[in-house]
């Protein structure tokens, strides 16, 4: 593959409809006759239902139909959840709330209107009859007893699971020092800026249904789908226009997604929901949410010996569609960057009356390498050995790999030295602890926080996944020579238009302009899974890489015919095929396009010119396999190829980023001093697009570091219930980022990539943290919780 | 009781009937099509729905469109003028500054205010102006960057 665009800081070709405001959410595709839908949802955390009046509501003019838990409930199926672990407790989880409801936000009534002011109106008219329940709200006490929300199962433990290998007890006896540490990771929204948003169209006639949905997985949504509605899923097309942002939290099946096209086929109209920020802080999925207890053992030396993390995950009420899987990837990323000899994991997983925990970027895998990273710090604290230096002595050497954990995984390629060393050179560590310490001298509080992390990525083979690990392209050459590449992989805001077709142009050895991407829409592309867990371009460009180079299979042999020549004659270069030995008497070549835009007389496609020739273009070919009229024998015609691609393993990215922080003792406040990220991520196919998934992740982590937390009170309220309360970072609160890069090759996938979009948020909090923890240590602090606000700081620095 | 009201957006005139309680935003959305205005909070916070209203830039997703009475709006449909972009939305390109898109018009739409009131900000400054507005992709570097080539090509 000639290099022109795999690697170059290649703009994107999507953003053009998007600066214009031209592109299309779900809430910008009109379709006539279209009624809007709202929800009548729950106020309180736990409640039983004695009724609930509609008739006010279908009073107001303009509503149409108002739907409750009890219409549906012999006619939509189940909410899904894909995860299947042993003894898991599954609750019956239905779109519309039926006898109980369990949380804030929880869906009782559907109305449909012809105006959104009307849907909003009704809801207030809708007169539901409850009965207040004690909630249960805090996960630790959920897991010894309390109002059980699920009345069958007994009690509100969903799950518990013990993994890892290795004799914990014993790495734990033969430790020089035993450390612990109880570790709140708090619950996190998501925020995708475009809340969920749903329109649906019945055509009764062809009994088709067509779903547009703000998600990441349009494939997997009709699958659903269909199940939950009990439509045919060829009859049953699901389309994902833009998406503004997902995060997770749109790689999910819900129960509003079934409920609008049930609506639409009842109805024989369009429906149309869009998600309001509130109902999205309530009833979106909501990430983390896990309470543990480290115990860490090393030697004096620093020698990691064992660790063990006893976690009660907060699952919330219900289980969406990866909810308790997410805890068990936790425990899967438990040993970090490090050679760790025994590793535990005890998950305590349970029902609260809040929203489900799902997938949020990292999805269980942040709180694992923030234990882990923690863990490291207490252990540099106690030995008093540098951070960093602990953690080289703890690393595999890069020619150890693939590298086997005591998680049980088989790390695929890595070199955490060099990371470590450029993050270190990049920001002069010798001299930044020689300042620290001088600033200390003058009652300055400058922190150094140091993480190296490992993440799991490019999700994943399918023996480890609950709905297929795999992904899936096709590409296609058209008569005109155009290329298009359907992608089953859903991106949203990932830039895989671009990243895809630079992929594509290299390995065509055509224009960049000239490859169209196309995603998110069943009924064109063929089955896919998604765009989650770093994926995209490590399996799904891979896939695209390998449809390819089978099409040129076949146009190679095409090639041949059009030459005259055998095939083991023609070579491939830089969108040509060409005669060896023509090339080597260098002999002209005819390389002018086929069918030049717009010149092509009308009614008559002109056929590819050959005779003499030494060279034939891929285009030549598209169009030469599409007249077909001499091609050789036993071929097909038409040029296209669909490859799915299954990972044999999963990618591990990894890196060293080091925050460097201030702490003003007046206010408590935070001030960034430098922030380095150095990132390997394996090849890169564009590093504009790469910087830009580093940044965002980093951004979110220090969301997660210092602002953001999900609050419920006691009686199950949600305090956070707008984003006045639920604090987003903004510009003015984030550093300048400087990032650099290793880059260790994955030898999981021929492209080397390893997958980038989560890295951030998994490698940046604990620097975050243990930047300020650093800080702070002339006053005796060991750790902190996150979100370390001002308050907390302020307490500790003026009650010293 | 239905209210007229006579605008100019994007250069265009515009009269309409309009309830009192119908928001700029889905005035412009609905009635208008001009979908490019986002909603991503209703309640002033993201910044997402901004418009320019007689140059100032205003959230329309917490104001009436009876309010623009007499206005001249311009929206990120109008900001680009003869096929050429403006200069921020060249910025936005050119530097990365958008990923899902979702915020970008409001974005583009405030760092345009930002440079009007001032054209040659500091990062800083352009951080401050930007508090109104909030991304969740990008972390807001590459937009800094957008502003700072905007303002840069401005002056050239």
């Amino acid at each position: 593959m000639a290099n022109k665009y795999v690697g170059q800081r290649i703009k994107r070709t999507e953003d053009p409809r998007l600066i214009k405001g031209l592109a299309h959410y779900v809430d910008d595709i009109k379709l006539p006759d279209t009624l809007h839908v709202t929800f009548v949802r729950s106020v309180y955390a736990h409640a039983r239902i004695n009724g609930v009046d509609t008739s006010e509501a279908l009073k107001l003019p303009g509503v149409v139909a108002v739907y409750t838990g009890k219409d549906i409930a012999d006619k939509l199926g189940p909410v899904p959840c894909a995860s299947a672990l042993p003894d898991l407790k599954v609750p019956d989880h239905r779109a519309l709330a039926n006898d109980k409801v369990y949380f804030v936000g929880h869906p009782i009534a559907a109305i449909v209107a012809t105006d959104r002011y009307a849907a909003r109106d009704a809801v207030d008219l809708v007169m539901v009859d409850y009965d207040d329940l004690p909630a249960i709200i805090d996960v630790e006490e959920a897991a010894q007893g309390g109002p059980v929300i699920h009345e069958a199962f007994g009690d509100n433990i969903a799950y518990k699971l013990t993994a890892g290998e290795g004799d914990i007890d014993a790495a734990l006896a033969s430790a020089d020092h035993v450390l612990s540490q109880r570790i709140v990771h708090q619950r996190l929204a998501p925020i995708a800026m475009e809340p969920r948003g749903v329109l649906a169209r019945y055509f009764p006639g062809e009994e088709e249904l067509t779903v547009w949905s703000s998600t990441q997985i349009p494939h997997l949504l009709r699958t659903q789908l269909a199940l939950m509605i009990g439509i045919p899923e060829n009859k049953l097309r699901v389309i994902t226009p833009e998406v503004g942002g997902g995060f997770g939290s749109k790689l999910n099946v819900y129960g509003e997604e079934a409920l609008l096209g049930w609506i639409a086929i009842q109805l024989g109209k369009p429906v149309k929901w869009i998600e309001t920020r509130r109902e999205n802080m309530q009833a979106t999925i909501h990430g983390r949410g896990q309470v543990g207890y480290l115990e860490i053992g090393c030697k004096n030396d620093g020698t990691i010996t064992g660790l063990r993390y006893n976690v009660f995950a907060d699952l919330g009420a219900y289980h969406q569609l990866l909810t308790p899987a997410i805890p068990t990837l936790t425990g899967l990323m438990l040993s970090g960057a490090y050679r760790i000899p025994a590793i535990q994991i005890n998950v305590t997983a349970c029902f609260t009356n809040k929203m489900a925990t799902d997938a949020y970027r990292g999805a269980g895998r942040p709180e694992a390498t923030y234990v882990v990273e923690r863990g490291m710090d207490l252990v540099a604290a106690e030995l008093g050995i540098d951070p960093a230096e602990v953690r080289l002595r703890n690393f595999p050497a890069a020619d150890e790999f693939p590298f086997h954990t005591a998680t049980g995984l088989d790390y695929d390629s890595g070199n955490y030295q060099a990371a470590l060393a450029k993050a270190k050179e990049i920001i002069d560590y010798p001299a930044l602890r020689a300042e620290q310490q001088k600033g200390r001298s003058e009652g300055r509080l400058i922190g150094i926080g140091v993480s190296t992390y490992v993440e799991i990525c490019a999700l994943g083979p399918s023996q480890a996944m609950p709905a297929g690990g795999w992904e899936s392209a096709t590409v296609r050459i058209e008569p005109t020579g155009k290329v298009t590449v359907m992608t089953g992989a859903s991106p949203h805001g990932q830039g895989q238009e671009t990243s895809f077709a630079q992929i594509a142009a290299d390995e065509l050895g055509v224009d960049l302009n000239d490859v169209t991407v196309i995603h998110g829409d069943t009924a064109i592309v063929q089955y896919g899974i998604g765009t989650f867990g770093s994926r995209a371009t490590a399996v799904g460009g891979t896939a695209v890489l390998i449809a390819i180079q089978k099409l040129k299979e076949k146009a190679s042999k095409i090639a041949a015919h059009m030459l005259q020549a055998d095939a083991s004659k023609v070579a491939f270069e830089e969108g040509k095929y060409s005669m060896h030995a023509a090339r080597a008497a260098g002999a002209t070549e005819a390389s002018e396009p086929v069918v030049p835009v717009g010149e092509a007389p009308a009614g008559a496609i002109p056929e590819p010119q050959t005779e003499g020739r030494t060279s034939v273009t891929i285009q030549d070919v598209a169009l030469a396999a599409h007249l077909a009229k001499e091609l050789p024998p036993d071929t097909e015609p038409g040029l296209s190829a669909t490859y799915f691609f299954e990972p044999k393993n999963f990618t591990f990215p990894f890196g060293t980023h080091i925050a460097v922080v201030e702490v003003d003792r007046e206010t408590g406040d935070i001030k960034f001093l430098r922030y380095v990220a150095v990132d390997d991520c394996g090849k890169v196919i564009n590093p504009l697009l790469v910087d830009g998934q580093i940044h965002g992740g980093i951004v979110q982590s220090i969301g997660q570091a210092l602002f953001e937390e999900v609050v419920y009170d006691e009686q199950g309220q949600l305090i956070t219930g707008t984003l006045m309360d639920y604090a987003l970072p903004k510009a003015s609160q984030v550093p300048l980022m400087e990032l650099d890069r290793t880059e260790t090759p994955s030898p999981v996938n021929p492209l080397g990539v390893k997958g980038v979009g989560e890295a951030g948020t998994i490698g940046a909090t604990p620097a975050i943290v243990g930047a300020i923890v650093d800080a702070l240590a002339p006053f005796g602090v060991k750790h902190l919780d996150m979100p370390v606000k001002p308050e907390a700081i302020w307490r500790i620095v003026n009650q010293a | 009781m239905k209210k007229a009201i006579n605008l100019n957006v994007n250069g265009v005139p515009y009269r309409h009937e309009v309830e009192p309680r119908v928001l700029l935003v889905h005035y412009l959305r609905d009635l208008l099509s001009l979908t490019g205005t986002h909603v991503g909070c209703e309640t002033s916070l993201c910044g997402a729905c901004t418009v320019l209203v007689d140059g100032q830039a205003v959230k329309s997703c917490t104001m009436f469109a009876v309010q623009a009475d007499e206005c001249s709006i311009t929206t990120i449909e109008g900001l680009a003028r003869n096929g050429e972009l403006h200069p921020v939305q060249e910025g936005f390109w050119e530097c990365h500054g958008l990923q899902c898109g979702y915020c970008t018009p409001g974005m583009i739409m405030a760092g345009t205010q930002l440079l009007d009131r001032n054209p040659q900000p500091s990062a800083e400054e352009i951080r401050h102006g930007l508090e109104g507005n909030l991304c969740r992709c990008t972390g807001y570097q590459h937009i800094v960057e957008a502003v700072e080539y905007a303002a840069k090509k401005a002056a050239s």
